[in-house]
């Protein structure tokens, strides 16, 4: 061997580069590990608010939302692979269904909440992984999800019949009750979450109808 | 070599004038020109950058010698990718929010230009200190453009400046609007480019 390493021979940049990656992997994984109960938590308590939100409570600090959340969600059920939530907001019972589906760049979802006629919305939450901000982003923001409280999800026959529809558009058989705004210059987010709406809440149908059923006997 | 000889100070402070990443060599607009939407998320990626381009170049700076020259782009993407990934877990761990509004961008730090052309440029060249300055230099001057363009986007856009009201109330109540088009990166642009104007007037002036 030289004096100096020859930096350029190929046995050298094998060797360098497969101790790099390992040391790298190492550390990653490191500190992935040490990190991984906070974030976990984090995700946990971010879901939780979310849940929250859809049930029109907002804004409410961090520390706060495990004891409201506990207050709030009285059950988390599972029929036929389907989740929700019943939750009882100032005594009365209300359903909190989740939603996914894809917006314009990448995955958006939500949670809505639902009066126990089982077609009333009582309150609507979405995010998104990445809509263009200021635009599409802006279904995560209360104008957008406000205006869904009050609106029925189902027509006579348990269709979905709730749409978000650009403002002015004429559709024939649209009722006003079932109809929401899409976004302005966020054509295919809204579309996006439309889609969303109708098979995510299509498949809840038989649920949450079963459920204002029994509550009606 | 004292700590902040010449060449030391001219490491850490031209990248915040002369030689701005952002307004000098126009790099890094991409980013710039996402996250600038609202003063909160500007700052933390101005600070993430800052962090990472220092660390960066001191780890590139220590290891100048021993890399092979053939492999040396992929060696500063793999330095630069593992402290991204590892500031974003660690953002993700104590700044659940801020996370979520970065999203995608903490992880294209990996190809923000800046990065890749200080550890190519200067990392690869010199010891450790001045590259240490000059990842903190170039960190701050990307840092405070962000700055400079949130506070406009996030005033005019929202009339808010980190989330809380300033705008009062009785400019709306006179028919004073929000500029939604504030809130696009097409104004960011916009607003970028007069604070290049505004860099080489001054400089200009002061020549």
């Amino acid at each position: 061997m030289s004096k100096k390493l020859n930096t350029n021979s190929n046995l050298y940049i094998i060797i360098y580069a497969a101790l790099m990656v390992v040391i790298v992997a190492f550390l990653l994984a490191f500190v992935s590990k040490a990190l991984q109960s906070r974030s976990e938590a984090n995700v946990k308590i971010d879901k939780m608010s979310q849940i929250l939100a859809a049930l029109n409570i907002r804004d409410l600090d961090k520390a706060d939302v495990e004891a409201k959340y506990a207050e709030v969600v009285k059950d988390e059920a599972k029929t036929d692979d389907l989740t929700y939530y019943t939750c009882s907001v100032d005594g009365q019972t209300k359903y909190v269904v989740p939603v996914k589906g894809m917006g314009l760049w990448g995955g958006i979802w939500g949670y809505v909440a639902v009066n126990d006629d089982g077609n009333t919305i009582y309150g609507a939450y979405f995010s998104h992984e990445s809509e263009t901000a200021g635009l599409g982003a802006l279904i995560n923001e209360l104008p957008f999800q406000q205006q869904f409280q009050g609106k029925q999800i189902y027509d006579a026959q348990g269709d979905v019949a709730l749409s978000v529809v650009k403002i002015g558009k004429k559709i024939d058989g649209l009722q006003p009750e079932n109809r929401c705004d899409a976004l302005t210059g966020a054509t295919l987010t809204s579309d996006g979450v439309d889609q969303m709406l109708k098979s995510s809440l299509g498949k809840y149908q038989h649920i949450l109808n079963g459920n204002s059923g029994a509550a009606q006997d | 070599m004292a700590f902040l000889s010449k060449q030391n100070k001219a490491a850490l402070t031209e990248p915040l004038n002369l030689n701005n990443p952002i307004v000098a060599q126009v790099l890094g607009i991409c980013s710039a020109l996402a996250v600038t939407s609202q003063l909160k998320p500007a700052i933390v990626m101005g600070l993430s950058v800052t962090v990472i381009t220092a660390m960066a170049n001191v780890v590139i700076s220590l290891l100048r010698k021993t890399i092979p020259n053939r492999i040396r782009i992929i060696v500063q993407l793999v330095v630069v990718a593992a402290l991204v990934t590892i500031v974003s877990m660690i953002l993700k761990a104590f700044l659940y929010d801020v996370s979520v509004q970065l999203s995608v961008y903490v992880g294209l730090i990996i190809t923000n230009c800046i990065l890749m052309g200080r550890l190519e440029a200067f990392a690869m060249q010199q010891k450790v200190i001045p590259s240490l300055l000059d990842g903190i230099g170039n960190g701050l001057g990307y840092a405070w453009i962000l700055i400079v363009v949130a506070f406009f986007r996030e005033l005019l856009g929202n009339g808010t400046l980190l989330g809380f009201t300033v705008i009062p109330q009785a400019f709306y109540a006179h028919g004073y609007m929000n500029n939604g088009m504030m809130t696009m990166p097409a104004m960011a642009l916009i607003i970028v480019g007069c604070v290049i104007w505004a860099n080489c007037a001054y400089n200009n002036r002061k020549k």
